[in-house]
């Protein structure tokens, strides 16, 4: 059947459904229930994270291609089957979705106390989700999954959001909806064309190059959205600040995903011709995120906002090594996304820690920390500096692999691109020194707590992560060498193809 | 040819039906449960004679039983049985609970079911007339009430408008073919070239008639006053069994009679299509009443029903046909919420009495949830595959533009659909509903889970659709 012997893929997308049917039937008062809800919600993502390491045991990187395949017939008349599978660009996000969930869960364990029951049930339905939407092989249940994600997430961000949330899960849900349904369309297209949804097919079928923009332009309009690529990032600070902060961990860690790995999945492989049209505008667009984000995250007030517009900055680096088509480029792009993935993600832990004791996200209220909350600062000074990029830490890599890869294609595009690397390094640092330093003047400051055994289990996993991606790459960069080395090996020999039939007619 | 028995199910559903009548008007007071539950018995035995009865075409071509009819006729006692049981509470709680509710109910069913079957204009004509008549009545069924009785006439004055219209297209095909039986007027019809200028006029009033019954816009002015004036259980029955009848009607009289007309009427119901679902949409949005907004949210979802017609091939009809399975369904749930909208005993009807529900009913919000969603066309709920087949028939045909305004109104519908979200769960709520009565419970429950569930086993209604949309453009 597969390298695992069993469905692996589907046990470890559907489990959190079952903790989620658990939690749907406990009865007894409301602090029982919070407390069943929060237990469960615990233990079925951590079975799914300990099943999900089954994945990381038994991948053999040598093999570009899919791995653990199940197929099952779904609808014959239209050639679509429930298709799983994971291949080297899947496989670490899928345990980036199982790492964070249990995450999330044990950040929310005394934030949030309404509706506790609902609140584990949407985690574990997105974790499905998610996991299910990385571990897709059929385009129909791939964006069945891609658009499941946004029922979850529109809750999360509407029921237990700050004040504006209505405004902000609203934006959030539209925008993505719109990216989305282009996207149906360009799927439809495709399924007529190839006559089936099989990715592992539509991967090997070439459309015809005036097809391929128009197909690429749908996909670009629900991937950039997703990613968020300048100008359609508006929705993402106020997802982010409106969010609870799992909601923002989530987000940020994953789903800003979903847009760099449909780029990877869907419109290189399968449109080199409109990939290779679209890539100086794609650039473009990067460019001024990495800039003109980083610009607007330093005049900011608020922590959230401030790491959701370095997050816009950063996907940019993501996007500029995906569109440079070689190793090292699309290779940065892949570690810059995980990295992005762990840091980004405790970032807004962080935020969440201080904002958990004082309700207030405002930088100026702030400042001196480092004398109340020794541990708090130092956990928050690796993240920091991963978010810049210090060597050591898993934020170096990417970005250097990434504007090696764009130095390939155009020293400019390598000098803009890095200078995100020296902006982010003035913001990041500015709100280190703001939060951290300076005098401990304000009372409920002295106050503070510094962190307490719960959230040292939430950020041990994620400091540790970070230490180990910037030290030894290896163990990850290993996992898709072959899948993006076959990728890159396509894209140039379907580039190719034409150009040696017009050589032949010559 | 006679062959009379293909036509069983629908006279023992008529005769049951004056039966019931004779019993409630003897029986008098109080028999309105038991009225019900006869109705409810007559429909299972209907279905289950309908199952048995063999295709063919009978009463020298008025009359045909085929995979198309069965299907859909299923769909039709589907949305009968789900107001009947909608009603029993409504009903009593209102002071309507009469015998003659379930009658009528049942004898525009039998019009519903002819509809399905009709193979000529004339039977067409009449089966539309039986249908529309018992439902005028029904409109107006809570007597004491204007708004109820505004509805009903309402609904008869523009209803007759609509008739005329289409006696008049059906008079002008006659006239110019000179048969008004479809297989005579398909053959007729062979060469588009030859269609005069007052047979396409012709063929227009009578797509003109039935978009008034499908209350596709620009034709749709009556769809939100009635739809709001009418007790709670008539809407829901307007919005699902004699849409879904009208919509099959307008699909095999298209396909058959005057499926080699393509070019002619096609552009026809690309305009219908988008003005529906643009009007459906956009004025949704504003509505304040929730029986007026799903009056809109009807006039849309028909809108993207029509996708599948405009593409005019069978995958386009099978694309039609499981988009109204999946809408009769998800609609039924809706209603169920709405009709469950009751505090002490008065019925609600502004979407802002949905305000807290999250909290004071969290069972029946989350069915709304999944019903809101699903309409949005959000996967993995139902509403979803509805829309992909009709956009995978429209891409298939190449209608482009239609295609690409259909997934941007979904957008923009979206919202108006998320907006029940946000008010019953991110409002400040009011006081709890009436506890549910057990029938709303049961209809919402059977509802949700087909939503829910109904992308884990799709392919028998896939495949019924599929047989069904086989036999028209024969």
């Amino acid at each position: 059947m597969n390298a695992a012997g069993f469905p692996i893929l589907s046990l470890i997308t559907w489990l959190p459904l079952l903790g989620g049917i658990i939690i749907m039937c406990v009865r007894g008062d409301e602090a029982t229930v919070a407390s069943n809800a929060r237990w469960t919600a615990l233990w079925t993502s951590l079975i799914v994270l300990v099943l999900s390491l089954v994945l990381w045991a038994r991948f053999d990187t040598g093999e570009p291609g899919f791995q653990f395949v199940e197929s099952v017939t779904w609808l014959p008349d239209f050639h679509v089957g429930y298709r799983m599978g994971v291949d080297g660009i899947s496989v670490l996000f899928v345990l980036l979705s199982t790492l964070l969930t249990p995450i999330c869960v044990l950040a929310s364990w005394d934030a949030i106390r309404v509706r506790v029951r609902e609140y584990m049930l949407a985690f574990l339905v997105l974790e499905t989700m998610m996991v299910g939407m990385f571990c897709a092989l059929d385009f129909v249940v791939f964006y069945m999954f891609f658009e499941g994600v946004l029922i979850p997430m529109f809750l999360i961000i509407g029921v237990w959001g700050g004040p504006r949330r209505v405004y902000a899960a609203l934006k959030f849900f539209l925008y993505t909806l719109t990216g989305s349904v282009l996207m149906l369309l360009a799927l439809l297209a495709m399924w007529f064309r190839a006559g089936t949804t099989d990715m592992t097919v539509l991967l090997h079928t070439s459309f015809p190059p005036a097809m391929q923009d128009w197909l690429f332009f749908a996909f670009f309009a629900s991937f950039a959205v997703k990613v968020p690529m300048w100008p359609v990032h508006t929705w993402l600070p106020d997802a982010h600040v409106e969010a609870p902060t799992a909601g923002s961990v989530i987000l940020a860690g994953v789903l800003l995903k979903m847009g760099g790995y449909g780029f990877l999945r869907f419109s290189v492989p399968m449109l080199p011709q409109g990939s290779a049209d679209f890539a100086p505008f794609m650039f473009a667009l990067s460019v001024v995120a990495v800039i003109y984000t980083s610009a607007v995250a330093l005049a900011q007030e608020d922590m959230k906002k401030l790491i959701a517009y370095s997050s816009v900055a950063h996907m940019g680096v993501v996007t500029i090594g995906i569109f440079t088509f070689n190793v090292q480029g699309i290779s940065g792009a892949m570690f810059q996304m995980l990295s992005h993935g762990i840091v980004s993600a405790a970032l807004f832990l962080v935020v969440g820690v201080i904002y958990d004791r004082l309700h207030t996200r405002e930088i100026t209220r702030y400042g001196g920390l480092v004398h109340r909350m020794p541990v708090y600062a130092v956990v928050f000074l690796v993240f920091t500096m991963a978010s810049v990029g210090l060597p050591g830490t898993s934020g170096f890599v990417g970005e250097i692999l990434v504007i090696i890869g764009s130095f390939r294609v155009s020293f400019w595009l390598s000098l803009l691109g890095g200078t995100g690397m020296i902006l982010g390094a003035a913001y990041a640092l500015w709100l280190y020194r703001r939060v951290i330093y300076g005098r401990l003047t304000r009372d409920d400051l002295k106050a503070m707590l510094d962190l307490s055994p719960r959230e040292i289990a939430v950020f041990a996993p994620l400091v540790l992560l970070t230490f180990w991606m910037g030290f030894y790459p290896e163990s990850f960069t290993s996992f898709w060498d072959a899948s993006v080395g076959a990728m890159v090996e396509h894209h140039q020999a379907a580039l190719a193809a034409p150009m040696h039939l017009a050589g032949l007619a010559r | 040819m006679m062959n009379w028995p293909i036509a069983v199910p629908e006279i023992v559903l008529s005769v049951c039906g004056m039966a019931i009548l004779v019993f409630g008007v003897l029986r008098r007071q109080g028999s309105a449960l038991i009225c019900t539950m006869l109705c409810l018995g007559a429909f299972l035995l209907t279905a289950m004679l309908m199952l048995s009865t063999a295709s063919g075409i009978g009463y020298s071509g008025l009359f045909v039983v085929d995979p198309f009819s069965t299907f859909s006729k299923l769909l039709i006692l589907s949305g009968s049985v789900i107001t009947l049981i909608l009603s029993l509470d409504y009903n009593r709680t209102h002071l309507i609970d009469r015998f003659e509710f379930p009658v009528l109910v049942l004898f525009a069913t039998v019009g519903m079911m002819v509809m399905a079957s009709a193979t000529n204009l004339m039977t067409l004509y009449l089966a539309l007339e039986l249908q529309s008549l018992a439902i005028y009545v029904l409109a107006a069924f809570a007597r004491d009430d204007a708004r109820s009785s505004e509805a009903g006439l309402k609904y008869f004055v523009l209803s007759s408008l609509s008739f005329g219209l289409l006696l008049y297209g059906i008079s002008l095909v006659y006239g110019f073919t000179g048969t008004m039986e479809f297989a005579r007027l398909a053959h007729a019809l062979t060469d588009p070239a030859t269609a005069t200028a007052g047979l396409v006029v012709g063929v227009v009033f009578v797509v003109t008639g039935l978009a008034f019954k499908i209350s596709a816009a620009p034709f749709h002015m009556w769809t939100p006053d009635v739809y709001e004036g009418a007790p709670t259980p008539v809407t829901a029955f307007m919005s699902t069994a004699p849409k879904v009848a009208a919509v099959v009607l307008l699909l095999r009289t298209m396909a058959t009679p005057f499926g080699h007309l393509l070019v002619q009427w096609q552009q026809l119901i690309v305009l219908v299509a988008i003005v529906s679902m643009i009007w459906g949409t956009l004025a949704a949005i504003s509505q304040e009443n929730i029986k007026r907004m799903m009056a809109y949210s009807t006039i849309g979802h028909i809108g993207y029903a029509l996708i599948g017609l405009a593409a005019g091939t069978p995958a386009g009809i099978r694309g039609v046909l499981i988009y109204m399975v999946i809408y009769v369904f998800m609609n039924a749930g809706c209603f169920a919420v709405i009709i469950a909208m009751r505090r002490r005993g008065r019925a609600l009807e502004q979407i802002s009495d949905l305000a807290g529900l999250g909290r004071t009913d969290p069972i029946l919000a989350m069915g709304m949830v999944i019903f809101m969603f699903s309409m949005a066309g959000i996967p993995p709920l139902a509403g979803f595959f509805g829309k992909l087949y009709v956009f995978l028939a429209a891409v298939q045909a190449g209608l482009w533009t239609l295609a690409i305004i259909g997934v941007l109104t979904s957008v923009a519908g979206a919202f108006y659909y998320l907006r029940i979200i946000k008010v019953m769960y991110f409002d400040a709520g009011g006081e709890a509903f009436d506890p549910r009565p057990p029938s709303i419970s049961l209809v919402a429950a059977a509802s949700g889970v087909f939503t829910v569930f109904f992308f884990v086993f799709p392919a028998p209604i896939l495949s019924a659709a599929q047989a069904a949309a086989g036999v028209l453009f024969g």
